[in-house]
């Protein structure tokens, strides 16, 4: 596969930053919610491919941390890099299962 | 055109002797050959390092620098695993509340068997680690679990280590397909990138040793285990097996796995094979 993985954590880095960083309206708790369901079923699917970031645990701790604050506009933007991170260790995980024997010691 | 049977049943005859062939290699490429691996990464190292002697790859960054390796050999005069020693002779010398001891769990009322630690479990079809091995002794005498990464088992370990000191590293893949594909798993773990720095075990310990990350030295990966458990002066206190594992883990900030889970048995299992005939060097005494 041509794609690196640091230019795909980039590339949905930065989708997450636009999608969030200009939202219209403020975001509402349900926006919220829909949001870090789906950050949180990208990152259920790493933990399955064993494969889950501290990173995005952390990230998912502070949108939680956000909402319950009340700032869903934070929480928001945290559930999208949230799930761009996780998005990123499936596709490491995807990618490693044959790539891995490139660099073994023979 | 038409071509007579004869010469048709000829060209078939020698296209399925040649996939049968292909087929042949292929399996051939896929099945584990754990004496190959040994022998490829032993030989890596020895080629990277023509300078280091292969019973000194058990002292870690030691042996890539002169001037730590004269470090470490002061440190050894009063090493600061000293007192993990002590601990640890204690620990296994008393008594369980039942009146039995470690001993009695172990070959050779456990001195001197380091070196044949992990080995495979036949009945149970899995990997038995010398951590997973106290635990399991502790729990068939009615006593709780220690922790993994605390400094009991590695007072435990370090101890169980210094009796086996010199010794080398002997483990076995029998040939039961179990064995070969936990021997497998391990090397796949091993070499796999994860976390978000995109790191493998091997981008470190087999791709840069002798090379800084920030102010330390990198370890190679052979007799890396031969070593453990470890004093390190960053943690202000001793390491086992398992921390050393969850450690590398979260630094590349990926998320740990269980102490003591199937991956990190199979990797250790993978790494102390590969280690196969270097001295058993532990406890070891790390920056």
């Amino acid at each position: 596969m041509s794609i690196t993985l640091n230019t795909l954590v980039r590339v949905l880095a930065a989708m997450a930053f636009a999608s969030a960083a200009t939202p219209a309206v403020a975001v509402s708790e349900e926006d919220f919610k829909a949001a870090y369901a789906t950050a949180e079923a990208a990152e259920r699917q790493a933990g399955t491919l064993h494969n889950q970031w501290t990173t995005t645990e952390a990230t998912l701790a502070a949108s939680r941390k956000a909402a319950a604050a009340g700032n869903f506009d934070a929480a928001m933007s945290q559930a999208k890099e949230a799930e761009a991170l996780a998005k990123a260790s499936i596709f490491q995980a995807n990618d490693e299962k044959e790539r891995w024997k490139d660099v073994e010691v023979r | 055109m038409r071509v007579r049977p004869s010469r048709q049943l000829a060209s078939n005859v020698v296209a399925l002797v040649v996939m049968a062939a292909a087929a042949g290699l292929a399996l051939a490429a896929e099945t584990p050959d754990p004496a190959a691996d040994l022998k490829a990464f032993q030989n890596f190292f020895t080629k990277k390092f023509p300078g280091v002697k292969l019973e000194d790859f058990v002292n870690g960054p030691y042996s890539m620098d002169e001037d730590m390796y004269r470090q470490w050999e002061e440190k050894e005069q009063f090493p600061p695993y000293e007192f993990a020693l002590e601990a640890g002779k204690e620990m296994f010398s008393t008594p369980f509340g039942n009146g039995k001891t470690y001993a009695d769990c172990f070959p050779n009322r456990g001195i001197g068997i380091r070196q044949n630690y992990p080995y495979f479990d036949e009945k149970e079809g899995k990997v038995v680690t010398l951590e997973l091995a106290l635990n399991r002794c502790r729990e068939a005498n009615g006593e709780a679990p220690l922790s993994y990464v605390n400094d009991e088992m590695a007072s435990l370990t370090a101890y169980m280590a210094f009796t086996s000191r010199g010794k080398p590293m002997d483990i076995k893949v029998p040939n039961d397909p179990r064995a070969l594909a936990a021997y497998e798993n391990g090397k796949r773990y091993f070499y796999t990138r994860r976390g978000q720095l995109n790191f493998s075990c091997a981008s470190c310990h087999v791709q840069s040793p002798g090379e800084h990350i920030r102010a330390e030295v990198l370890a190679p990966a052979l007799g890396i285990v031969n070593a453990l458990p470890i004093y390190r002066s960053e943690w202000s206190g001793m390491g086992t097996t398992s921390r050393r594992f969850v450690t590398c883990n979260s630094q590349t900030r990926a998320v740990p796995l269980e102490p003591q889970s199937d991956e990190y048995r199979d990797v250790e299992y993978f790494l102390s094979y590969v280690s196969n005939g270097l001295p058993i060097s532990g406890p070891g005494a790390r920056p």
